[in-house]
Order: structure tokens, then C-alpha cells, then sequence
């Protein structure tokens, strides 16, 4: 029976993503023109916040995928650590510039969207700070990635990394919760029913949000594969160099 | 292990630079605070909690590099590796080492650059306190950082920012309980809270920071 | 027997340096390791060592047994000779460091700290060392280096000494020590110098 490690293999890997690629990135561009167009257009503005509500198809979905990415380079790890994946190890990797852009464009568009409403850029709410705590553990994550030669010493040190820094984010953000109480507003989706945000805008949302997602899975894949050409071409150059 | 703690205590007492320079440093950094918000007692002494904390914080980071450093470069550590004591334990020791010479010197200075910065009298004891169990969890969490980066030639800059982040929850519960205790607030749950993390790192990350070892060593 | 090794392969990073590597080293023998610069005998001994996991092959030897000593001599330039020694003595248990003193002369320089003292008496210190941890199996890499003939001669009397007491060494040197249960292990044909196996980008991919 096929098992899923069997896309731990470079050369498998390589030929499903290749043809993995184009669709997810068709679908993410489908879903992000589909529901940004929607939502900017074609969705009422809102009684309190006027039109600049009309942020949160990107703010929303950018946040969320940015807490993701960890969570993805968490897992990708811990495969690295205990199965010895190299795939794995390459797609943490892959995945950290993407989860750090989308961070970004979280803390961005927050910024944008908190000077109308709150009067002000920036605000050290929980919510806006741990943004830029987990802005600086991707950056971290990032510089240990580039700083050390050997690939698997690299991966393995990283792994260890994503693991303490994990944790640490965890504490971080009850302790920003319990340091400030902040102005950001409840959580935009909930599970439950009558806290959630009105139909006109969930709908859109939901489009942007798979939208996000595929993209984030596009630009993985491609990362990823871009990530393996490049330690074969370092294998190749390793080996001619050794004969 | 016993002897490499006191090895590690004569060598920072002998090569210079453990006690004096972490110290001198939070002084210097003290000093530097009212030149750039003002001398007004009032803002001062609302900031001091914050301040001190900052100061004590830094003070730590400015000596992390050295703690496998020098081993690594001569040598010892690849010899410690291959002898009885368990990397874990080296850690740890290590990481009293420079709690021991960096941590507490600051615990002890920290009531009188309270002073310069006129911090208000009931919060004295809460500033030893939280220093006191804060600092151990900043030299455990320093030395996890340092056994990432001992391989790396100039790996200084590269620690300092993969620890800071690392700092945040002690740093934000340490402040605040001193802050809390300037203004009249229970400052009992921060205290304990910072008493949580040094011991959640105290016993976990010696087991990370030897992972990180063996993989520099290797 | 002190240590067996059977089909060991040893990598350096990303590369497989040598493979197939089988000797056993009796009590009371010495296994002398030659090859030219750069033929893998410091990676060997430092995959001995257990410093670097093997890539495949098995070490046999008692737990703790093997006392390993590097390039690098491993000491505190702050610190004297006596200090360094009881470092090392406390590390590995208590252990009496004056026949360690007594078999490479440290007597007068105890007091000296190791910053102050040249390479030779460096290297003396570092090699008293290997007395103090008492294991059994040395492995030493180019333990010579910048000892004149005399300071060769302690070194050899001491490892002799070391093979009488049913001791046994791993050496890579390039100098006839005048050992007495002495082979030599030549470890240029093991060399395999290519991309470790288990490396899943040496084959070829699209």
C-alpha cells in the first residue's frame, strides 16, 4: 500500500508537486480574484467602520496563514527530527520567507486599517504585538537557515529552534494578554454561529481565505522544489568535485 | 560537574570579563536613562521598574557568546563530549556559570540603580525577587542559544536575535511585577509567573541546548 | 578484545569519506593509523571517538572506554598545569593526577599557566591528560606534533606503559614511536570518497 512517506523521496516529490503546482496556484488565483473583487465591490459598508472594513479580506486571511506557516514548519520539523525526511526539512524551510510575508502583510494592512478606527498606527495590543514577536521568530528562524553550511546540521539546529521557539510563542502570547488588555477587536470567525461576522461578509471571506490558503500551498510547493534543485545542483557540484 | 562549575567560576574570575563587565554595563546603561527621557523624578520612577528590567536583560546577552565559545575554540568541548559527563549536565552547569556571574551581581546592583532611577520604596523587594528568579530562566534560555550558534564564526548577532525573542514572556512578567508593585497592585502573580517559566526552562531547555551540541560537534 | 570495528563508514558533512573499515585492537596492542593529509584519519578517530554517528558499521567496545585527544589541546590558558590536570581528574573521577604529572615531566611547570607555556609543553599537558581519565582505549590523533625527541620518548614510554597495564591505542602518526605490540593499519584503501548513501539528492531527479 502507498504510504505517505513515499513523498519524502526528492524524485517523487518533484513529480507530484509538478503536478500539483498549476492547479493549486489556478485555484488560489481563481479564489483571490473571485473573492477580493466580491468583497471590495460587491459587499455593503459597514454602519461603524465605513468602507475601510473592506481591508479584512486581506487582513484576515494573511494572519491567518501566518500563524499556519509556523504550525506547518512545526510539523515539517518534528517529521525532520524523528523520521529523518529531508523533504520535510526542506519544505520548514521553504515555508519560512512565505510565513514571514504574510506576517507582514497581516501587520501591515493592521497598521492601515487601526489609523482610521483606533486614531492611531500602531498600538501594542496583544494581538498587533505578538504579530511582531512571531515577525522576529521568522526572521530568527530565517538567519539560523543562512548561517550554517552543513544542510543537515542546519535542518537539524532549525528544527530544535522551531521547537524551544514554539513554546515560547505560546507563553508569549498569554503573557502580552496578560500584560495589556488591548483595543483589537473579538476574533473575526468563530465557530459559533451568532458571534460570527454577518453573511454579506463571510461569504467573500471564505473565497479569500481558501484563496489564501492555495496560494500559501503554491508558493510552498514551488519554494520547496526550488529548495531541492538547488541541494542536488550542491550534491552534483559535491560529487564532481570528489571524483 | 561540581568541577566544571568551579572551573568555569576561576576562569571568569581570572580572564576578566565575567563579574565586572555585565555590571558595569547595566550601570552605564542605568546612567544612560535619564539623558535620553529627562530628569523629571516623576517619569523616572514610572519607568524604572521597566528600565531595570531592560538593563538586567542586556547585561545578560552581552556575555551569552562566550559560554561555549572559548570551549568550542580550544578544543574542550570536543574533549568534554567524549567523557562521563552528559552534555545535558554540562549545559546546565554552564548555565549556573553565568547565572552565577552575570545573573547575580545583577540581582545584588539592581536595589541601587533603583535608587539612581527613584524607584518608589515598596517595590525594592519585588525588584530582588523578580530579578532573582527571572534572571535564571534568561541564563538557561541564553545558553540554549549559544549551543545553536557555537559553530558560527561571529555568531554574536545571530544569538542576540534568536534570544530576544525567546525574553519576551520573562521580561514582560518580571517588569510588570515590579510595575504592580509601584502602584499599589497585586504584584504576587507576575512573581509567580516568572517563577513558572525559570522553572519550565530550567528543566527542559539543558535537554535542548545538548540536542544543539551534538549536532555542532558532530 | 578492547574495541572491534567491522565495516565502518565515516562521513565528513555531506560526503562519505571511508568505508569498509574492520580492525580489532587486542589489550596490551597498538593500532598505528597512516595515510596521507587528508585520507580521513581524524575523521575516523573522531567517529571513534563517537563524536561524528557513523554511517554505517558497528563500534564494539566497553561503555566509556575510549579516551579520545584531538588537534587542539583542550586547555584553559588561564588556569595552570595543576588546575587543568584537576579539571580533567574531577571530570572523569577522582583520580591521582601525579603519575600523569611524573610520566611527561610537568613536575617544575605545575604552578605555570598553560598561556604562558610553548606549544611542546602544551601538547605534554594535553597528553597527561589521557592518564588522568583512566579508559582503557586511547585514540589519538597526531598526539606528536611539536614535542621534540626527548618529550616523543616520555609519550612513548607512557603509551607503553599504557599497553602493559592492558590498555590499548588508536594512533594516527607519521613517526616510528618504537612501540612494542605496534601494527600498522594503512587506511588508504578504505578511502570512498563520494556523496554519503543515504543522501536522497545524489540521485538523479527532473
Amino acid at each position: 500500500m502507498a504510504s505517505i512517506w513515499e513523498y519524502a523521496n526528492p524524485r517523487k516529490f518533484m513529480a507530484t508537486s509538478a503536478f500539483l503546482l498549476p492547479w493549486t496556484a489556478g485555484i488560489a488565483g481563481v479564489c483571490l480574484v473571485v473573492g477580493l473583487v466580491w468583497g471590495f465591490f460587491f459587499t455593503p459598508d459597514d454602519f461603524r467602520q465605513g468602507s475601510t472594513v473592506k481591508i479584512i479580506y486581506v487582513h484576515v486571511p494573511s494572519a491567518i496563514m501566518a500563524i499556519n506557516a509556523w504550525l506547518m514548519m512545526l510539523i515539517t520539523s518534528l517529521i525532520w527530527v524523528i523520521r529523518r525526511h529531508h523533504v520535510s526539512a526542506l519544505a520548514a524551510k521553504a515555508a519560512a520567507p512565505v510565513g514571514m510575508v504574510f506576517t507582514l502583510i497581516a501587520l501591515v494592512t493592521g497598521a492601515i486599517w487601526g489609523q482610521p478606527m483606533w486614531g492611531t498606527w500602531w498600538e501594542w495590543d496583544p494581538r498587533l504585538t505578538s504579530f511582531l514577536i512571531l515577525f522576529l521568530f521568522y526572521l530568527g528562524y530565517m538567519a539560523l537557515w543562512e548561517a550554517i553550511d552543513n544542510p543537515d546540521s542546519a535542518a537539524d539546529l532549525t528544527s530544535v529552534l522551531c521547537l524551544v521557539g514554539s513554546v515560547f510563542a505560546i507563553i508569549s502570547r498569554y503573557a502580552l494578554v496578560f500584560w495589556n488588555q488591548g483595543l483589537h477587536q473579538g476574533a473575526t470567525l468563530s465557530l459559533d454561529r451568532e458571534q460570527n461576522i454577518a453573511d454579506v461578509f463571510w461569504y467573500p471571506l471564505v473565497i479569500t481565505l481558501a484563496g489564501f490558503g492555495f496560494l500559501f500551498v503554491a508558493l510552498v510547493l514551488y519554494r520547496t522544489q526550488t529548495e531541492i534543485r538547488a541541494r542536488r545542483l550542491k550534491a552534483l557540484i559535491a560529487q564532481e568535485r570528489m571524483a | 560537574m561540581i568541577g566544571l562549575l568551579r572551573r568555569d567560576l576561576t576562569l571568569a574570575i581570572r580572564a576578566g570579563g565575567g563579574f565586572g563587565l555585565s555590571l558595569a554595563f547595566f550601570l552605564i546603561f542605568t546612567t544612560l536613562v535619564p539623558f535620553g527621557v529627562g530628569p523629571e523624578t516623576g517619569i523616572l520612577s514610572e519607568i524604572a521598574p521597566g528600565v531595570l528590567w531592560l538593563g538586567a536583560l542586556l547585561a545578560c546577552l552581552l556575555s551569552l557568546d562566550r559560554i561555549f565559545q572559548l570551549d568550542w575554540e580550544d578544543g574542550t568541548l570536543d574533549l568534554m563530549a567524549t567523557s562521563p559527563v552528559p552534555l545535558e549536565g554540562l549545559a546546565a552547569m554552564k548555565a549556573l556559570a553565568h547565572w552565577i556571574t552575570t545573573g547575580l551581581p545583577l540581582v545584588a546592583a539592581a536595589p541601587v540603580l533603583g535608587l539612581l532611577l527613584n524607584l518608589p520604596g515598596p517595590a525594592y523587594p519585588w525588584l530582588v525577587a523578580s530579578l532573582a528568579l527571572g534572571t535564571p530562566a534568561l541564563s538557561a534560555i541564553g545558553t540554549f542559544g549559544a549551543a545553536l550558534t557555537v559553530g558560527i564564526k561571529r555568531g554574536g548577532l545571530l544569538l542576540s536575535l534568536l534570544v530576544l525573542p525567546l525574553y519576551v514572556p520573562t521580561l514582560i512578567f518580571g517588569a510588570l511585577c515590579v510595575s504592580r508593585a509601584t502602584t499599589g497592585q497585586d504584584p504576587l502573580t507576575p512573581l509567580l509567573l516568572v517563577a513558572g517559566i525559570t522553572a519550565g526552562s530550567l528543566a527542559l531547555l539543558p535537554f535542548a541546548a545538548a540536542a544543539a551540541l551534538r549536532v555542532n560537534l558532530r | 578484545m578492547n574495541l572491534r570495528v567491522t565495516d565502518l563508514a565515516c562521513a565528513r558533512g555531506p560526503a562519505q569519506i571511508l568505508a569498509g573499515v574492520s580492525f580489532a585492537v587486542a589489550p596490551g596492542q597498538a593500532l598505528i593509523l597512516r595515510g596521507p593529509n587528508g585520507a580521513g584519519k581524524t575523521t575516523l578517530l573522531r567517529t571513534l571517538a563517537g563524536l561524528t554517528p557513523p554511517l554505517a558499521g558497528t563500534i564494539e567496545a566497553e561503555p566509556d572506554a575510549i579516551a579520545y585527544a584531538a588537534h587542539a589541546d583542550g586547555l584553559k590558558s588561564a588556569l595552570t598545569v595543576e588546575e587543568n590536570l584537576a579539571f580533567w581528574a574531577a571530570v572523569f573521577g577522582t583520580r591521582d593526577p601525579a603519575p600523569a604529572i611524573e610520566a611527561f615531566h610537568l613536575g617544575p611547570l605545575l604552578q605555570r599557566r598553560a598561556g604562558e607555556m610553548s606549544a611542546g609543553q602544551k601538547r605534554r599537558l594535553s597528553l597527561a591528560r589521557l592518564l588522568v581519565t583512566g579508559r582503557p582505549v586511547w585514540c589519538l590523533d597526531e598526539p606528536t606534533v611539536s614535542l621534540d625527541t626527548e618529550n616523543v620518548a616520555r609519550f612513548a614510554a607512557a603509551v607503553t606503559a599504557h599497553l602493559k597495564g592492558g590498555g590499548s591505542a588508536v594512533i594516527a602518526t607519521h613517526i616510528d614511536l618504537g612501540l612494542p605490540a605496534a601494527e600498522t593499519l594503512d587506511i588508504t584503501r578504505f578511502v570512498s570518497k563520494r556523496l554519503r548513501a543515504d543522501d536522497p539528492f545524489a540521485e538523479a531527479m527532473a
